[in-house]
């Protein structure tokens, strides 16, 4: 039984951890928060430039060739962080959509530019809820039509999009797109909105295509986004203990008082159970096992409701001081919402994992 | 990253499950018990009989260094011998205090004649053995002993009373703790002893269960002899014996928690509706069979991190201290909802029911007792905030009064 990382792996988190903890600052992360960067230029170079951000991506496409379970690692730092990189949309979804679906011509002309920081990607596969009448995006076998919702839609050059069957890849400077930023609730992970009218896009042909490309990209997405969330809950646990140990009440740390106490052991229990579902759907994602819709679903559950709790828990037990801007509880708060519902929410990922189990028990 | 053994762990898996095939029934789902229908006295003697068996294939002290007459063998070993006896239909459970707690403590305290004496018997399943700690008083707070140990020559008398021990009615042998100095603080004036549950003045009473079982006991002593030769560690250092009994529990990783009542949950929604139409394509159903998936896939997942560590030669992480936490409400969780899924009828009993709701009826019925033993799910999160986390112990008020002194 080995159902941990390696030390090598653990090396490279710890180097991840040092550059992030001198780059993406809280003084960083503030001015996309405060409206001044769409993202942090200096972070995201730093990623790519230390083969961080694109450790699954083959080295034949300038990625750093090393594997998945280095970037789960890599995604945790970037939670623990808060780093305002378009990670999630760029590497999760895009370079996964485009390294596992893609022809090799259209992995030649892309990865290597994504890889080098040339270029900046994201995607939109698909989701189970929806709000707002749109204009669904349709793919005619050469061109796309219709509006989508774009994770640093702001930012990106070029877009990895559902349209019905097809998985299309969009330039998103080609004639027939607009694009318009939206004001979001984390304005340190961006969206912005496209409409296409007959834009030119192509199909991604590669070995998985359609809606098994998006599945199968979406499910790795649940495992990184969770080491994701895992690293922003554990560093909201911290700071609130750190404040409950400074902070003094009726003469005592207010870390003393059982109530406090009981929350943050809470807390802990739910960031180690997802963190056991984690480790889980990195291996799963890692060794490329069947159990991977099973395992992604539970580490998408279980790691959306530890960040949750945790940055909803870390203000409260700051105290008037944690609903301060300020203080940077409130960007776990907003990251963590962002994070839970970039590729739809808990509950329609329960919904998945359900039926898996129902399968599984059969 | 695997779940795949070592080729010695492979080996040693292999060795194992040989002799168990040769030796016992294999199990035919996770719900099926041993003997369902034994009375007591026969489960005991059927557990002496298999812990006879194990001890001539030398797999009944794996870990235990060979000079106590174990094998010596890395506790991985002992983890796997309990993974591969799980899929047997074996009494388990009869000499989990004697082989996991109590005849360590006596091989790390006793005499060499002492240890002579008991160990070989024990490791043969001629003796059970219990522990002594809890006592009316002294429940989470454990050094709040009354029982009373006094000197008398070459003899200690004890007078007291202790509670939920464990199979004491049928057990041979306990290690006790008792109050040797009422002078010092709570837990400075403890001595452990070997108690001799046959001797005089020794009266154990089954406590019946509100789970309808009798598997513990309240043990009454009344002027009980017990010879110097017979303390473990010196006088008054009771406390630091029993940290030591303890630790080895520390090492036996969540072996008896259940892992796959999602799957039983399944099951019994499988033959469930729900206003007419099947449970299974309810939402509320469906995702709560998603949270019963968490919690008991989540202690497996928890388990192998700790499998994991003792692989690698390491000690297991903090994270062994939720397992408790997250198993006990887990089970509550699940058997609660799985009564639900039957509505009314979901209070008749397995008789009426089917056979299919006997073991989430006991889970139902035995998890308010899971989540107090071993630690109340309050005493955990104590454990959790103060070892793990860092944060500041609980205020004692009590922690340098001499015993004595303490309000009743």
């Amino acid at each position: 039984m080995n159902f941990d990382f390696s030390d090598d792996q653990r090396l490279l988190q710890a180097e991840v951890q040092k550059m992030l903890a001198a780059t993406s600052t809280s003084a960083e992360v503030r001015r996309c928060l405060e409206g001044e960067a769409l993202y942090s230029q200096v972070t995201w170079r730093e990623l790519l430039g230390m083969g961080a951000a694109t450790a699954a991506l083959p080295a034949e496409y300038g990625g750093a060739g090393l594997g998945y379970l280095e970037l789960c690692l890599v995604a945790e730092e970037a939670g623990r962080h808060l780093a305002a990189v378009p990670l999630a949309s760029g590497i999760y979804l895009a370079a996964e959509a485009l390294s596992l679906g893609g022809s090799e011509a259209q992995k030649q002309a892309w990865l290597p530019r994504i890889t080098a920081g040339d270029c900046i990607a994201t995607a939109a596969l698909g989701g189970a809820e929806g709000y707002l009448a749109g204009d669904a995006p349709r793919f005619d076998g050469t061109a796309l039509s219709g509006s989508v919702l774009l994770p640093d839609g702001g930012a990106a050059d070029v877009a990895v999009i559902q349209a019905g069957d097809d998985v299309v890849l969009l330039e998103l400077s080609a004639a027939g797109v607009t694009r318009e930023p939206l004001v979001s609730l984390d304005p340190t992970r961006p969206y912005a909105r496209i409409r296409c009218d007959a834009a030119p896009a192509q199909a991604l042909s590669g070995a998985l295509a359609g809606k098994a490309l998006a599945a199968r990209v979406r499910n790795g997405a649940a495992v990184l986004l969770a080491f994701e969330q895992l690293g922003g809950a554990a560093r909201s646990l911290d700071t609130a203990r750190e404040y409950s140990l400074e902070r003094k009440a009726f003469g005592r740390q207010v870390g003393s008082f059982q109530a406090l106490k009981h929350k943050m052991a809470d807390i802990y229990t739910g960031n180690e159970l997802a963190r056991a579902h984690a480790f889980y759907g990195a291996w799963a994602l890692s060794t490329d096992a069947p159990e991977l819709p099973l395992a992604a679903a539970a580490a998408r559950v279980s790691a959306t409701r530890a960040y949750t709790v945790a940055a909803e828990e870390s203000i409260e037990i700051h105290g008037g001081i944690g609903f301060t801007w300020e203080m940077d509880c409130h960007l776990h708060y907003r990251r963590a919402r962002y994070l839970g519902q970039l590729i739809g929410s808990e509950h329609a990922w329960r919904a998945q994992l359900a039926d898996a189990v129902i399968t599984e028990a059969a | 990253m695997d779940f795949k053994d070592t080729a010695e762990e492979a080996a040693f898996r292999a060795e194992v499950r040989a002799w168990l095939e040769a030796n016992a029934t294999p199990r035919q789902s996770a719900e099926e018990t041993f003997g369902p229908d034994l009375t007591e006295d026969e489960r005991v003697a059927a557990a002496k009989d298999w812990q006879r068996k194990k001890a001539e294939a030398g797999y009944a002290a794996l870990t235990w260094p060979k000079e106590m007459g174990g094998r010596g063998a890395p506790p991985i070993q002992q983890v796997i011998y309990g993974q591969e006896e799980a899929r047997f239909l074996v009494p388990a459970r009869v000499f989990e205090n004697s082989l996991g707690q109590c005849l360590p403590t006596v091989g790390a305290w006793a005499s060499p004649e002492l240890a002579a004496q008991y160990l070989p018997r024990g490791i043969r399943g001629d003796d059970i053995w219990c522990q002594l700690f809890s006592e009316p008083a002294a429940g989470s707070d454990t050094g709040n002993i009354r029982t009373r140990a006094e000197r008398n020559g070459d003899e200690w008398v004890i007078n007291g009373q202790k509670v939920w021990t464990s199979g004491a009615h049928f057990c041979d042998y306990g290690i006790l703790l008792a109050r040797s100095d009422w002078d010092q603080p709570k837990q400075k004036g403890l001595t452990m002893f070997i108690l001799d549950l046959k001797a005089d003045g020794v009266d154990a009473r089954p406590i019946h269960q509100m789970s309808g079982e009798r598997e513990f006991c309240e043990v009454f002593l009344n002027d009980v002899r017990i010879p110097d030769t017979h303390r473990l560690g010196e006088v008054n250092q009771g406390w630091t014996v029993m940290l030591s009994t303890l630790m080895h529990e520390r090492m036996s990783i969540g072996g008896v928690l259940p892992t796959t009542l999602h799957e039983t949950l399944v099951k019994l929604a499988r033959n469930a509706t729900w206003n007419g139409a099947p449970a299974l394509d309810n939402d509320v159903v469906k995702a709560r069979i998603a949270d019963a998936y968490l919690s008991q896939k989540g202690v497996d997942l928890i388990i192998s991190r700790g499998i994991t560590a003792l692989s690698k030669g390491q000690e297991p992480g903090p994270e062994m201290s939720i397992l408790k936490l997250v198993a006990a409400r887990g089970i509550l969780d699940i058997a609660s909802f799985a009564m639900e899924l039957a509505g009314p009828e979901g209070m008749l009993g397995h008789e009426v029911l089917g056979d299919e709701y006997a073991f989430m009826q006991m889970m139902w019925l035995t998890a308010p007792g899971i989540r107090i033993a071993g630690g109340t799910e309050e005493i955990m999160r104590n454990t959790v905030a103060e070892y793990v986390l860092g944060l500041p112990r609980e205020a004692r008020t009590d922690k340098h009064v001499p015993f004595r002194e303490l309000e009743r």
